[in-house]
């Protein structure tokens, strides 16, 4: 190691701004520094951004560290995490942690972010009282959740309201107590904050605003909060979210100039010119700093001048903020409300849709945006604002859009090619459209999932993803969004193949492979198993399905496990059973050892945690038993949810049971481009819960209404309504018709919700109300099909086929 | 190492996978479409996902978990994706497959 020529660089604090600035000096001057990092939480640097999605279980704590381990270890950076830095001995020009260690700088970073801010209230020190600032405060959340307890969020600014929905998601009952009369007042005018508040009110959360705490109750731990007006709130978590503070004690301990946070010049460095200092710890020109955006900006401009660059100055750059609660867009940038008379607001309001926004105009420039429920323009308005951008040729038609600002033949959706090269795109991980652009043609990549893998832009919250996209449109000349090619392994896309395979009577993956010059002999784990589906759909009875190309569940037949076992789920008809079904359950599940017994979200029992090699034995009993496969593991018919219906409810209209089976005996076994599920309930109370399913039946007394493109699932869609019809045989009919246009058109892995919203529900009315005969072939064309594919998978396996898979090859040393 | 006979090629569908249990643990292996046979430990670098129940496209198995690429060569993933699984050598003697285990070094594998 020749570390006589290297400068000594030593980093306090491992969180987003202090690696950020690594990064970019690592990029710049590679092995001008043997770099040191103390980090006090012993976690390596994770996107503090995501603990509020990590709260909402939309993902897990391993799927947000930036930096792992191994990233420290391969540029040489040593590493002492759950160790701060507890002094700083300029003079000697070294630092010493809290276990003692005592290491010498040349230059001296601090990165020490902020604190919560902590009201002085009676009470605080109790437990069950926690911030909201990292891993340790998220993980007593989730634990507190789990605990089946009732939280209440002081705070309700961006952080308070992510609190507050996170444990909501968590299943907690939430309330929250804000200050002011409105929500987010700092970022939303009251407008935006009224329909926020009234949405999340929707939601299940209960607001208190204008609510001053007094005092948290409680003797030995939380009991809950007093307002000062008298009321009280029942707690056993109490979360704090009223802002933050920046993290200056070790800078003032050692002598820097420190205001309200330790103040930097244009170039990052502190009062010592050895001590840089960045992030939220840091006061520039007299503003402190809450978000990332800004923050890479100084983590640009410090490495710079650590990498020896003395002209690299830093400027805050007007900020945006949006709020990451899925299914609430809320944008924000500059100023709220027009300030003077030199300004002016333009107001677009759709209280149907629940769509609000505003911007504020000086002198023909935007200067201020806030949007609520649409905030598709809101990277465009806060370009035009950055760059100060004069819209007078399009200011009586700028609220509506991009779209209609450039009017007829104009530019519809974004305009990517105008927007500048150093526009920040992703927020959460500071990547710019200049960033995206030299990924995609300098590693030629062509799909989104490529783009985040290399740049990580929407990897994070997603809020950005249209943009990513539109820019990998513009870039690759393709409409990505149509023809985004199926996989690495060709150029053409989903529709593109699935006419060719039809038009070219194409009856084999290798065929296929070999007329649309696929770049790859066999595929890939992407293609294969679309084409697999596509031949199947197309030439049933014909094609011979590929084990090889179907993921492990439905080569298997089972759900595979964490662990590597499999849950087992028979079919249960329309969730109807018997006692003889049952006792066969409870004979396997106890002769196989099986964990767990569980019913299921979709009616059925399911016997998780079994061993491979024991499946076919546990088919052959549930066989003997007549239960078959429920096939809750494929890309096919799933379940019939169905309701008591008349048969004994008091509301029936009609027999919703019988009507079940007779559509689940129908459809199961057929093999569809993602799962597809049914339900049918015996009146509009709906107690199958018909509307969340890809088709529903909701039982009326003139009939029965049929609904369609249902989803549950992370994006929740209710479902359209398609026809009233009078008999079961209708049903049947519209049932099998619409599953087979949805099995012959969509894209594979697209499931019915996304697939109607992209060709609309007009054409499904089309094809199956407008065109009679059109219907009926349909219908034919799926039961043909299905004379095929109902043959019970676990019968074939029970009988021998396919036994490699279950047994292992040989047994060695 | 000692070459130890696991079975015959036709054993293993092309484009799958067998395991063989060994005191290194279950090893996973596999044989191409071009009748290439490979054997790696059957635990994926990303979180130990069964290599084995993969799809196996050219020299390369996706793992079932959370679809990390893995080649059967070198157990590396695929970029951008970091981490590696042991490879362990096979040998084809005809239709015949020997593993080279070494029955004395068992420490070599975590
Ligand atoms: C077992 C079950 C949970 C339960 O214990 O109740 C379940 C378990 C799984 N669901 Fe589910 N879902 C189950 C009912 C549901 C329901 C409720 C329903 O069907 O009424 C929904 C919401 C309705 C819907 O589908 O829209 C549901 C929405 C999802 C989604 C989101 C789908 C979407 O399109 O957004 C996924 C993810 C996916 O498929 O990609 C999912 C994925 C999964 C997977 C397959 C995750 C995985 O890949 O391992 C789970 C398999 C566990 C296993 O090994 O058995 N599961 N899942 C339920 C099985 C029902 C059955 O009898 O077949
Ligand atoms: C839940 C949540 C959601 C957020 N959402 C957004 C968002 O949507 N958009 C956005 O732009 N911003 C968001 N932010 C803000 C953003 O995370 C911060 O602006 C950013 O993390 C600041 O980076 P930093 O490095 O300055 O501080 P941090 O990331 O906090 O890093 C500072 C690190 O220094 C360590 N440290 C402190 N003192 C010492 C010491 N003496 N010795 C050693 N180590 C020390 C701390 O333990 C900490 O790990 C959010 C923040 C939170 C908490
Ligand atoms: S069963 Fe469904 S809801 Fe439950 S953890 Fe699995 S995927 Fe999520
Ligand atoms: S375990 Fe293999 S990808 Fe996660």
């Amino acid at each position: 190691m020749n570390a006589v020529s290297r400068q000594r660089l030593v980093v306090v604090g491992n969180g987003m701004a202090g690696m950020r600035t690594v990064e970019e000096l690592l990029a710049r001057a590679p092995v001008r520094y043997d770099i040191t990092v103390f980090g006090a939480e012993p976690h390596p640097n994770y996107n503090r951004i995501m603990l509020s999605s990590v709260l909402a279980g939309e993902k897990d704590l391993d799927e947000i560290v930036i930096n792992p381990r191994s990233w420290y270890d391969e540029n040489g950076i040593t590493l002492h995490t759950g160790d701060a830095v507890v002094a700083i001995d300029r003079t000697a020009k070294t630092v010493t942690s809290a276990s003692g260690r005592v290491v010498p700088y040349d230059k001296l970073l601090l990165a020490t972010g902020s604190n919560p801010l902590m009201p002085p209230l009676p009470g605080l020190d109790l437990p069950g009282v926690v911030s909201f600032r990292d891993i340790a405060d998220v993980e007593a959340m989730l634990k507190a959740a789990q605990a089946g307890q009732r939280a209440v969020v002081i705070g309700g600014g961006l952080l308070g309201l992510e609190a507050a929905w996170g444990l909501k998601r968590q299943g907690m009952p939430v309330a929250l107590v804000h200050l002011m009369p409105t929500l987010m007042e700092r970022q939303l005018d009251v407008e935006a904050g009224t329909l926020l508040q009234r949405d999340l009110t929707e939601r299940g959360l209960h607001f208190f605003t204008s609510g001053q705490t007094e005092q948290i109750l409680g003797t030995d731990k939380v009991e809950g909060i007093r307002l000062a007006d008298g009321r009280e709130v029942p707690a056993d978590l109490v979360v704090v979210a009223i802002g933050i503070r920046p993290n200056v004690a070790l800078a003032k301990q050692a002598g820097l100039d420190v205001n309200r946070g330790i103040r930097v010049g244009d170039d990052m460095a502190t009062s010592d010119g050895d001590i840089y200092a960045i992030g939220e710890c840091v006061e520039h020109n007299g503003q402190v700093f809450g978000l990332v955006a800004p923050i890479w900006e100084q983590a640009k401009v410090c490495a710079a001048r650590l990498a020896g660059d003395q002209k690299a100055a830093y400027a805050t750059p007007p900020l945006s903020t949006r709020l990451k609660i899925t299914g609430i867009d809320v944008f924000s940038a500059g100023l709220l409300t027009a300030e003077d008379e030199l300004d002016s607001e333009v107001v677009y309001r759709d209280a149907a849709k629940g769509i609000y926004k505003k911007l504020v105009i000086r002198e023909d420039k935007v200067v201020g945006a806030v949007l609520y429920g649409d905030v598709a323009d809101g990277a465009w308005y806060f370009d035009l604002m950055r760059q100060g951008k004069d819209i007078a040729a399009f200011r009586d038609r700028i609220i509506f859009g991009q779209a209609y600002a450039d009017g007829p033949g104009g530019n519809s959706g974004l305009d990517v090619a105008a927007m500048s090269d150093d526009t920040q795109v992703c927020g959460c991980n500071g990547v710019s459209k200049c960033d995206i652009v030299s990924a995609i043609t300098s590693k030629g990549l062509t799909s989104l999932d490529d783009v985040r893998a290399h740049t990580k832009a929407s990897a994070s919250c997603g809020q950005c993803t249209n943009v990513v996209q539109a820019i990998l449109s513009h870039v690759t000349g393709a409409d990505a969004a149509v023809a985004e090619a199926m996989c690495k392994c060709t150029e053409h896309g989903h529709a593109h193949v699935r006419k060719a395979i039809v038009e070219q009577g194409l009856k084999s993956q290798a065929e296929v492979r070999e007329a649309l010059g696929w770049k790859t002999e066999d595929g890939c784990a992407k293609c294969r198993p679309a084409l697999n589906y596509y031949l199947l759909c197309a030439w049933p009875g014909e094609y011979v399905d590929d084990q090889q190309s179907r993921f492990i569940n439905e080569r298997v037949h089972g759900n595979i496990q964490k662990d590597g076992t499999y849950s087992v789920v028979p079919r249960m008809w329309g969730g109807v059973t018997t006692a003889a079904e049952l006792r066969a359950i409870a004979d396997v599940a106890e002769k196989f050892q099986i964990p767990t017994v569980k019913v299921t979200g979709g009616q059925r029992i399911d016997l998780l945690g079994v061993k491979k090699e024991d499946l076919p034995a546990v088919w052959a009993d549930l066989n003997a038993a007549g239960m078959v496969s429920g096939h809750a593991y494929a890309k096919g018919l799933r379940t019939v949810k169905t309701c008591v219906g008349s048969e004994w409810c008091r509301f029936g209209t009609q027999d919703s049971t019988g009507l079940g089976i007779k559509l689940e005996r129908m459809t199961w076994g057929s093999w569809t481009p993602h799962k597809f599920k049914m339900a049918v309930s015996g009146c509009p109370r709906n107690c199958a819960e018909a509307t969340i399913k890809d088709f529903g039946v909701i039982c009326v007394d003139a009939g029965y209404d049929l609904v369609v493109g249902g989803n549950g699932g992370i994006h929740l869609r209710g479902t359209d309504h398609l026809c009233q019809v009078k008999t079961e045989e209708e049903v049947l009919e519209y049932a099998g018709a619409f599953m087979q246009l949805y099995r012959e058109d969509a894209w594979y892995l697209e499931r019915t919700a996304p697939w109607i919203e992209r060709v609309g529900l007009d054409y499904v009315k089309r094809r199956l109300i407008d065109d009679e005969a059109g219907r009926k072939d349909l219908y034919a064309r799926f039961l043909h099909s299905q004379t095929f594919a109902q043959n019970d998978p676990w019968a074939e396996r029970v009988q021998g086929s396919e036994a490699h898979e279950f047994k292992s090859l040989a047994m060695v040393g | 190492m000692d070459w130890i006979e696991i079975g015959s090629l036709d054993d293993i569908p092309p484009r799958g996978a067998r395991t063989v249990e060994s005191h290194l643990g279950q090893i996973a292996v596999f044989r191409t479409a071009k009748d290439e046979v490979f054997a790696l430990i059957n635990k994926c670098p990303h979180s130990g996902g069964p290599l084995s129940e993969g799809i196996v496209s050219g020299r390369k198995v996706t793992c079932p978990l959370h679809n990390w690429v893995i080649d059967l060569g070198t157990g590396e993933a695929d970029g951008p994706d970091e981490g590696c699984t042991n490879v362990i050598p096979v040998r084809q003697e005809g239709r015949r497959l020997l593993l080279g285990l070494d029955a004395h070094r068992k420490a070599a594998v975590a």
